[in-house]
């Protein structure tokens, strides 16, 4: 008989190694998410082909690529990253740039009317984006930023493959030393659902919270 | 390290090999998920709560947990209760079954989107329910969500990578053992990133041809 407790407390540090990969991760994905996406509507050719060609090239390749080209090719250049480095600019960038569709998506449905409000408000384009627009399109982001949101943490598991010891990492190492399959596969499973879970059930509140006083205001 | 086009010309026919794998390792999961997914809609739509109910929280399960524990699950864990699997064959379960959870969101939408009218018209012809879904809703929902499926296939392409996780020898994992035999990671790693980016971008314009040919997807 195994002493499981002690493969369980193994599997536990792996899994606050993806909690912290995940909000790590959404962190930079989500700074990103506004740079690019805002990027795409900028005035400036240069800014907007910038932001295109970071968002298709992001979107484009795989994660996994991703994550192996930051972890081999960029050392050989000059930039020594640790795993959890890598995986988190991996991660950030490749989630950040679904993100980005996702700003541009929802500050391009705000109605016309309200920019030309801001005009006549005379707000400046940046007065105007942060005090009339964005708080309505950030409203028609969080959905889709709670998917997403799940969307890297799933991703997450694709680091142990970079010698992170994320859950998945902790899993295959109880798998070989133990030879049983079943209980830590199962194990992990029901965790990363339960954070998935935490995720959606967290932004779904955060939308109400949100909606309050902005009511009416979409149709 | 500098780039070394020799090298490059003497790699490419094995990594072309594994292009080719990734490319039916996604033909057959997209089937797979296709199938699948119609499947998960037409059962969660059944009467029947015995029925809906667990193949409901089946599909969320699936899709709040990793592809690539679900492909060590399949993997590791069913030749302990006698079913033992090739690797392309487990993988190809894993894509179609995460996939189709997916596709099954897609099927419910467009099935939705199918005026009520057209059920009431094939009850008032007298149509049995199997008459109704395969003579008038399915012809109806299928053809407009065809792009949003072919977006998931194209996402599920850059998923592939992760078979090699489970020993699958697919691009990335001749990648891999290319780069692992010589030491040189830069061609390998880029070139796998370029053949994803070519075929993503075919797969793009593919993508805008079927919106055009289907009806536009609604967002």
């Amino acid at each position: 008989m195994t002493d499981w407790s002690g493969y369980l407390y193994l599997i536990l540090q792996g899994a606050l190694v993806t909690v912290e990969l995940t909000l790590m991760g959404s962190v930079l994905a989500l700074i990103m998410a506004f740079v690019a996406g805002l990027g795409r509507l900028s005035r400036f050719f240069a800014v907007r082909a910038l932001a295109t060609a970071y968002i298709e090239f992001f979107r484009g390749t795989s994660i996994f690529v991703q994550l192996f080209w930051v972890y081999f090719v960029l050392p050989l250049a000059g930039f020594e990253l640790t795993p959890l480095q890598a995986g988190v600019l991996g991660l950030g960038l490749n989630v950040g740039a679904y993100g980005a569709e996702v700003v541009r998506g929802a500050v391009q449905s705000i109605g016309k009317e309200q920019y030309e409000a801001c005009v006549a408000l005379n707000l400046g384009r940046w007065q105007g984006m942060r005090h009339v627009i964005l708080p309505q399109a950030l409203l028609l982001m969080l959905p889709t930023f709670g998917n997403n949101a799940i969307e890297l943490l799933k991703a997450t598991s694709v680091v142990s493959l970079i010698s992170l010891a994320d859950m998945t990492f902790q899993a295959n190492i109880v798998r070989s030393q133990t030879g049983n399959t079943m209980l830590p596969f199962a194990t992990i499973l029901i965790l990363y659902f339960a954070m998935a879970s935490a995720i959606s059930w967290g932004v779904r509140t955060l939308e109400r919270r949100m909606a309050r006083g902005v009511d009416g205001v979409r149709t | 390290m500098e780039w070394d086009w020799d090298f490059v010309w003497q790699i490419l026919p094995t990594l072309i090999q594994g292009v080719k794998i990734t490319i039916l390792a996604t033909l057959l999961g997209s089937v797979l998920a296709a199938v699948v997914g119609l499947a998960i809609a037409l059962l969660r739509r059944s009467p029947n709560r015995l029925i809906s109910r667990p193949v409901g929280f089946f599909a969320e399960f699936i899709r709040g947990t990793p592809l690539l524990v679900q492909l060590y699950f399949i993997f590791y864990v069913l030749p302990d209760i006698g079913i033992l699997l090739p690797p392309l064959v487990a993988g190809v379960i894993g894509l179609g079954l995460h996939y189709g959870t997916y596709a099954a969101e897609v099927y419910r939408a467009g099935i939705d989107n199918v005026p009520r009218g057209q059920w009431e018209a094939a009850k008032a012809c007298n149509l049995s329910a199997r008459q109704t879904w395969t003579h008038i809703i399915l012809p109806q929902a299928i053809p407009p969500m065809i792009p949003a499926l072919a977006n998931y296939f194209v996402a599920m392409f850059k998923e592939t990578p992760l078979l090699s996780a489970i020993t699958v020898l697919e691009l990335m994992n001749q990648a891999k053992l290319v780069a692992n035999s010589y030491y040189r990671y830069v061609e390998p790693m880029t070139l796998v990133g370029v053949f994803f980016l070519i075929i993503s971008l075919f797969s793009v314009i593919l993508l805008r041809w079927l919106e055009r040919r289907y009806g536009r997807i609604e967002r």
